[in-house]
């Protein structure tokens, strides 16, 4: 029987798995920045209120920076701008574009938050596994213990209480700023500890899962040795929840990084969001969100990506 | 014919919250080179446990093997280190299983799960062991073999899975293959197939194959002897003519009656064995079979049947094969 080439194709449904990713993403922004464009709108008060300005001025700024226009004009205006790639000019840092900013603080808080995802990564894969190794055994009480301190103490009084252990007490690491490696170690430690506990119990979970499949009793009938099993069959599938969730912990990780660089006196975007949203600082607000949110839309969507890679079941239903 | 296997007095136990469950309760027998045994029994009746302490792959805990003994080509197996069972695993002694919808692993290419039990068992390049695939992917009857090897387990079907299964089960040539009822997971035509291809391979090898099942068609077709398992113990074992034409236990006469037969009439009710099996937390005193035996007698109450002879190749364990028993027809 002649059959037609192109219905012996195998691609196509990666392709189309990876278009309609595209474009929820897209549409996630999207609603993303109008939402925030409406909400600093709500906020009581406006950028320029303090106690020197007067109304004379206050109406000059507001014409300067086209509030005194329609909101719907307004928005319009972002959007284009947006779709230009220019995030506007900061209200309060004269003569400072939003992108100039993000472009000189974000390295370090990039720096920083692949630091403590990496550290996270690690960390709570080589606990988790252990833990489901070790099932029932010390080792598995101890990471247990672990993770949930680490998931239930809140990251202000985690980072103080590591600056005052030690760096003021035990005076292992400096107390503060982001000048070398050694200064790196406890907000990264600060930053992850959350991460760590919750993927040392979401792979110690999944490892238990896996061992009473049916497929590692083929393995263990097929002679493997114990490491083999646990490495080649047990860990490849344990870690598919892991990575599903990777998105969200990379957005946990990212937007920890405020409190943390503020404890650390990390020269991040931390700071700038923080006070932006003290001073009103509209442009700067949306701007930085705009770009976390793209940034936190990508990394999900990267994320598909690869669960569509690791998991090859994935990769032909396209769903 | 020389014994490939022998097991005696085998004694399973399971450690659960509500105590002890003897799953095997001294089960002896032994398969020879090249033929094919078939265990049958309903379930929960110590079959598939039997098996696996085969190769010990029963999880410690919560079971143990309690005692006996499981001499393969003469050696206790039982005393066996962990790297000595890994050596005779899918090389000696291999083991295809119930499902082959889970008994593959979802996220590795099928040219690794049958490469890698190669891989373990003798000294192969890559290239020898990539050609030793899709040889033995041929003899099984997997068609295009050379496409098939870069595919994952759900790009297959059920029965082109079960055939994958049996792939890695043969690859190093075992002297026996442990099959715990490859055929239940499957549709009939498919069932078929696959049994055909397993005696297929039995006469090209001289495998010896044990054949667990729940299927008395599968039996009659396949096997040269039977076991029946109830409760943990063997209650019959003998010729599979024997079995169909000759049985000596009640509950294998049960069995066979409650086979459904072509021409069945049309109300007509399927035969059952009325009752369940005993739980097996505490051995039952007397044969474990007297609550549900229509021929039971008042020592069936008091002591268990020891295996009796029928004659040299036909053994079964009910008192009614005493000498001093009433005869029925």
């Amino acid at each position: 029987m002649h059959i037609p080439s192109y219905l012996m194709k195998s691609g196509g449904f990666m392709s189309r798995y990876i278009f309609k990713r595209l474009i929820i993403s897209l549409l996630t922004v999207w609603i993303l920045v109008t939402a925030v464009f409406l909400l600093i709108r709500v906020l009581p008060g406006d950028p320029f209120t303090s106690e020197k300005m007067t109304p004379e001025i206050k109406a000059n700024m507001m014409k300067y920076y086209g509030f005194d226009r329609p909101l719907y004009e307004q928005y319009g205006k972002y959007i284009m701008n947006l779709l230009k790639g220019d995030l506007g000019n900061s209200l309060k840092y004269h003569n400072m574009r939003v992108n100039d900013i993000i472009a000189q603080t974000f390295p370090y808080s990039a720096d920083l938050g692949i630091r403590a995802l990496l550290f996270a990564l690690i960390a709570g894969l080589c606990l988790g596994i252990n833990a489901a190794l070790k099932m029932g055994k010390f080792w598995d009480y101890f990471c247990i213990t672990l993770a949930i301190i680490g998931v239930s103490v809140p990251d202000f009084i985690l980072g103080s209480l590591l600056q005052y252990v030690f760096a003021l007490q035990l005076k292992w690491f400096p107390v503060a700023r982001w000048l070398g490696f050694k200064y790196t170690i406890l907000p990264v430690f600060g930053l992850s500890l959350y991460t760590v506990a919750l993927i040392t119990r979401l792979i110690r979970v999944s490892m238990l899962d896996v061992i009473n499949q049916d497929y590692i009793t083929t393995a263990e009938a097929k002679g493997l040795s114990t490491f083999q099993i646990i490495w080649r069959h047990q860990i490849r599938n344990a870690i598919l929840p892991i990575v599903t969730v990777m998105g969200p912990i990379t957005a946990a990780v990212l937007t920890g990084t405020f409190v943390i660089e503020m404890i650390f006196a990390v020269p991040g975007m931390g700071k700038f969001y923080v006070q932006g949203i003290h001073d009103l600082d509209y442009s700067l607000i949306l701007g930085m969100t705009v770009f976390y949110g793209v940034f936190l839309v990508a990394a999900n969507f990267i994320v598909d990506i690869i669960y569509g890679f690791v998991d090859p079941r994935i990769r032909i239903t396209g769903k | 014919m020389s014994r490939l296997i022998e097991i005696n007095d085998l004694e399973v136990g399971f450690k659960t919250y509500g105590g002890e469950v003897q799953a095997v309760r001294g089960v002896s027998f032994y398969i020879e080179q090249g033929e094919c045994i078939a265990v049958v029994g309903e379930s929960g009746c110590g079959k598939s446990v039997t098996a696996k302490a085969l190769l010990k792959l029963i999880p410690e805990p919560p079971g143990k093997i309690k005692s006996g003994s499981i001499l393969f080509e003469g050696n206790d197996i039982i005393a066996y280190s962990k790297k000595q069972m890994q050596q005779i695993r899918g090389a000696e002694v291999s083991m295809i299983f119930q499902d082959p919808m889970t008994s593959l692993n979802p996220t590795m290419l099928i040219e690794r799960q049958i490469g890698e039990v190669i891989a373990k068992h003798q000294k192969a390049s890559r290239k020898q062991v990539y050609d030793r695939v899709i040889e033995i992917m041929k003899l099984v009857g997997i068609p295009n073999p050379e496409k098939r090897i870069k595919q994952y387990p759900h790009e297959f079907s059920g029965g082109m899975r079960q055939r994958v299964m049996i792939a890695i089960a043969m690859a190093c040539n075992p002297k026996l293959l442990i099959a715990d009822e490859p055929t239940t997971a499957l549709d009939v035509t498919i069932q078929a197939q696959i049994l055909e291809l397993m005696k297929g391979l039995q006469e090209k090898f001289s495998t010896s194959i044990m054949l667990i099942t729940h299927d008395l068609g599968v039996v009659a077709s396949m096997a040269q002897r039977v076991l029946v398992f109830y409760a943990g113990k063997i209650v019959e074992s003998s010729d599979v003519n024997e079995v169909f034409n000759n049985p000596k236990h009640p509950y294998t006469v049960g069995l066979l009656k409650s086979m459904p037969t072509l021409g069945i009439a049309n109300k007509e009710m399927l035969a059952t064995i009325d009752g369940t099996p005993p739980d097996l937390f505490k051995s039952p005193v007397g044969c474990s079979f007297m609550p549900r035996c229509e021929k039971a007698m008042r020592i069936c109450k008091m002591a268990e049947p020891p295996m009796l002879d029928i004659n040299e190749t036909h053994q079964a364990a009910c008192w009614l094969n005493h000498e001093k028993a009433p005869r029925y027809n």
